[in-house]
């Protein structure tokens, strides 16, 4: 469903833009810069942005285009952009993605690399490179962020020997989260290649001297080797593969590696979905650990159910997290009232309504809105009185306004510190967001109650 | 170590008496060095958005927008229009049809809701590709709905962020002029070049206040249209951070035949000094006593505790690197005044003339950059053993993946810095850094268990 009424101004974006999504996707590959092929502001401010949620350095660099360039095309300083990155980085892999302005320009990045190559390559070995087109004026940073995936997957995997392994496309979560995935496959024995990976990209530990590029990443022959795997495990229920195509797509076509495409496991069901692959995949039953995880995840519900039954949740961000967390919400007997998102997949209400079946009534349905930006939300939150907001931390000011707990997930998260750290997937990511929305809910009865409780 | 600085950048830095000062900057960014720098857009909008009952819509993709969606802590007594990020968010039929049609629609959507004093239009860089005719929407919605709607000619790519001041203060030069200016004081002012960060600019005019002069306009934190278009009404125009406002001073200047002072609010010695030359500008014998009398019971009042800290934080090494470089100046002066040396200072956007004075100021074997890096910055903070680097949110995780104090010095900051009190939150906002026993655990003071010896 398209928001209703359809303002003409956007006030307050929830999105963000198309390249940002494929700078971060490039920070997951060992070795790899990401590069924007545009003008500097652009790259400074997704620095700037991208920092704040993380605390941890991002170099993006930036051809830096001046106006001169945007009259004569870009391609000179493309180049010597990506010589300079080279000289002074050492990169294995350079992620180039467009902006606006060169796609606007027309610039050809292909072949202008094509040239690059032919030009410098000749006596040493130049790193290797990735391009995706990423004009914002057409998808947000989720596209960018499945773009830049598909395109390190088209350009880099080979069909190498058949290995044992499973390649896994997460999308964009918290570096918490790719650390847990990556325990959950080995826990199950199964060798995998995580593509991207921010666990330590993104979530470095203190160091003694600055690296130039952070350690971690998904290694690159294991990219090259990922045409060689048995399967691959891609989340995103949201993901528009008519229009887009995607990673695993790609790889099932080119490589006949089987693709299953799941939901980001978040809550009991979703995550139950996944974790029936990884013993179909693996021949073996799930590990211990996780069936205690489960079942003290379950018993947790049990304790609490009753601090959230009914209460009202508006849900918004990027479309899959919104779809995995209203999964979760619906599961724990919370109503989500609005589902909301930037982003323009067409398929939001299709998949809310896949993932909630079976639990809410066909009456309890939510409402479904994308292209929403937060003055749309406020105006929706006025109608629907709310208990608490689901999202990323610019509901901030409208939470403030409604006076209700704001939970904070995804990306970005400015005003905490940690983001990267929060764990959303998988039992263990359940237990964490129970226990919060649970006690945020216990939190503002016991502030609003004249009468100062310490016993729940 | 293997040299930091790309070599097309070295003309860019100068060690201080090493060689006789020489610097290049006012170049433009090099392709490919991960510049900190932003774009006109930026500097507009830095300029312009703390002016609270005014319109600020950002015609392009939706990213310049939401990027700059109450970033910075310009505070308003009042309307918050400002903090709002109203944009057209362009798409791609936009692109190739053109965005005028939807940037009308947007702006009479915008106005009408929220019946702004006046509505400022940011151009990004794809407008000035796709060839919109800002000019000629905006007046044809000013003669619409009877408000001042401006352009302001900030595509990204036309220059760094100095151009986008420049084109900031275009803009307001055409609001300027406009409001009546009866019952003016003769002993009035404009404060240009504060942005109220934190609350700075209330701070600021109760001093002025307190020393008998009228404030007309506060340029442009916590900024009012009205107050604007009558700012040619006051005697003088004091002027913070030289980069940002210098312009508008100088067409008021050449139109109206206002004078200005530059000052800076930052450190006791730079603040008392900016009340003592707009007392002397007024030439008026009370006016200079109050000013005293008022600097005699501010500095009374924040001493004490200055020499505290000063006790603990002598010798320690800072780094400096922020936008304007004028703010370097009295960084540089308030480091001192708590007993601190500084071993390198630079910013994005100074001129070869500010670099001259700050190599001036500064000790033998400072470093002296231009429009930096995150590596040379690294390899400086290292180099240095600096223990507080000062600048932005995008330096912070530079000095702290190092194990470095930090201390925020930009837009986005939430402490008040300027003014006395605001020398004492600077001081206090080191000491809490500096003398933080985190460090005792970084890498760099420390071996961890599992550490190779
Ligand atoms: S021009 Fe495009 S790529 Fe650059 S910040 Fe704006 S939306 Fe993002
Ligand atoms: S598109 Fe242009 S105006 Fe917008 S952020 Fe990028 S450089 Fe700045």
């Amino acid at each position: 469903m398209s928001k209703m009424p359809n303002y003409i101004s956007t006030t307050n974006a929830c999105k963000l833009c198309r390249p940002l999504g494929a700078a971060l996707a490039f920070r997951g590959i060992e070795g790899a810069v990401p590069y924007l092929h545009g003008s500097q502001g652009c790259a400074t401010y997704m620095r700037r942005y991208i920092i704040s949620h993380f605390n941890e350095p991002i170099d993006i660099a930036s051809s830096s285009l001046s106006e001169k360039h945007a009259v004569y095309g870009g391609a000179a300083n493309l180049k010597l952009g990506l010589k300079n990155v080279t000289s002074k980085y050492h990169p294995q892999l350079i992620g180039i993605a467009t902006t606006c302005l060169t796609e606007t320009i027309g610039d050809d990045v292909p072949r202008i690399l094509q040239e690059y190559a032919k030009e410098e390559g000749t006596g040493q070995t130049l790193p290797l490179n990735v391009h995706v087109s990423t004009p914002s004026y057409a998808g947000s940073h989720m596209e960018g962020f499945h773009g830049a995936v598909k395109s390190v997957v088209e350009q880099l995997a080979t069909a190498a020997p058949t290995k044992r392994s499973i390649n896994l496309l997460p999308g964009l979560v918290s570096s918490a989260d790719y650390r847990y995935l990556s325990e959950i496959m080995q826990d199950f024995g199964l060798s995998s290649t995580i593509l991207p990976d921010l666990s330590e990209t993104l979530d470095g530990p203190a160091l003694m001297e600055y690296e130039k590029i952070p350690q971690g990443g998904t290694p690159l022959a294991a990219i090259r080797g990922m045409g060689g795997a048995r399967a691959t495990i891609e989340f995103g229920r949201t993901m528009n593969t008519n229009k887009h195509g995607s990673g695993g797509l790609s790889l099932q076509e080119h490589f006949a590696c089987p693709n299953h495409c799941l939901g980001l496991p978040l809550g009991i069901g979703e995550t139950d979905r996944l974790f029936a692959l990884l013993e179909t995949l693996s021949s073996r039953t799930t590990p211990h650990k996780y069936v205690q995880e489960r079942g003290r995840l379950v018993d947790s519900y049990v304790d609490g159910h009753k601090y959230v039954f009914g209460k009202r949740a508006i849900i918004y961000g990027d479309e899959d997290l919104v779809v995995g967390l209203t999964a979760f919400l619906a599961e724990i007997g919370i109503k989500p009232v609005l589902c909301a998102s930037g982003g323009k997949s067409g398929l939001l209400s299709e998949a809310v309504a896949a993932v909630t079946k079976g639990i809410l009534g066909a009456d309890e349905m939510p409402r479904v809105l994308e292209g929403m930006d937060f003055f749309d939300i406020a105006a929706e939150a006025e109608q629907l009185g709310p208990d608490l907001l689901v999202g990323h931390s610019k509901g901030a000011p409208l939470a403030r306004k409604l006076n209700i707990p704001l939970i904070r997930v995804g990306f970005p998260i400015h005003d905490r510190i940690g983001g990267q750290r929060l764990l959303h997937l998988g039992y263990r990511g359940a237990q964490m967001l129970f226990d919060t929305v649970t006690n945020s809910l216990i939190e503002k009865k016991q502030n609003d109650s004249p009468i100062g409780y310490s016993y729940m | 170590m293997e040299a930091t600085a790309l070599k097309e950048r070295e003309s860019q830095i100068h060690r201080n008496g090493e060689k006789p000062f020489s610097i290049v900057c006012d170049k433009d960014s090099l392709a490919g060095a991960v510049s900190q720098r932003a774009c006109v857009f930026c500097g507009s909008r830095v300029v312009l958005y703390p002016i609270a009952d005014a319109l600020h819509l950002v015609h392009g993709p939706i990213g310049c927008a939401v990027y700059t969606w109450d970033i910075r802590g310009a505070l308003s007594s009042g309307p918050e229009l400002h903090r709002l990020s109203f944009s057209t968010d362009l798409q791609e039929m936009d692109v190739i049809f053109g965005g005028e049609k939807k940037l009308e629609a947007a702006l009479i959507e915008l106005i009408d809701r929220h019946q702004p004093k006046a509505a400022f239009v940011y151009s990004t860089c794809i407008v000035g590709i796709i060839g919109d005719d800002l000019e000629a929407v905006c007046r044809k919605v000013e003669r619409l709905k009877d408000i001042p709607v401006i352009p302001v000619q900030s595509e990204g790519f036309k220059g760094n962020k100095r151009s986008g001041y420049k084109a900031a203060c275009n803009a307001m030069a055409r609001l300027i002029g406009t409001g009546d200016t009866k019952d003016i004081s003769k002993h009035s002012i404009n404060i240009l070049g504060d942005f109220n960060l934190a609350g700075e600019i209330w701070m600021i005019r109760d001093y002025f206040k307190r020393m008998g002069i009228e404030v007309v306009a506060n340029i442009t934190g916590d900024g009012r249209v009205n107050d604007i278009r009558r700012a040619h009404g006051a005697a003088l125009n004091v002027v913070q951070c030289s980069g940002a406002t210098m312009d508008l001073a100088n067409m008021m200047e050449e139109g109206y035949g206002i004078p200005s002072i530059r000052v800076s609010y930052f450190g006791i010695e730079d603040m008392s000094e900016a009340l003592y030359d707009v007392a002397r500008f007024f030439d008026d014998p009370e006016i200079m006593a109050r000013a005293r009398e008022l600097v005699q019971e501010e500095v009374a009042k924040i001493y004490p505790e200055i020499q505290k800290y000063k006790h603990a934080l002598k010798g320690k090494k800072a780094a400096i690197y922020v936008g304007g470089s004028f703010k370097a100046f009295s960084l540089v002066k308030a480091f001192r005044m708590i007993g601190m040396d500084v071993v390198m200072v630079g910013s994005q956007t100074g001129t070869k003339e500010d670099y001259e004075e700050l190599a001036e100021i500064t000790d033998p074997g400072t470093i002296i950059v231009d429009d930096s890096n995150p590596l040379e910055l690294s390899s400086f903070l290292t180099e240095k053993e600096v223990d507080i680097f000062v600048g932005g949110v995008k330096e912070r995780p530079i000095a702290y993946k190092l194990g470095v104090g930090f201390c925020d010095h930009n837009h986005e900051r939430k402490e008040a810095l300027a003014g006395f009190t605001g020398m004492l939150n600077f001081a206090r906002e080191v000491y809490s850094s500096v003398m933080s026993p985190v460090w005792h655990f970084v890498p760099r003071n420390s071996s961890s268990p599992g550490d190779k010896s």
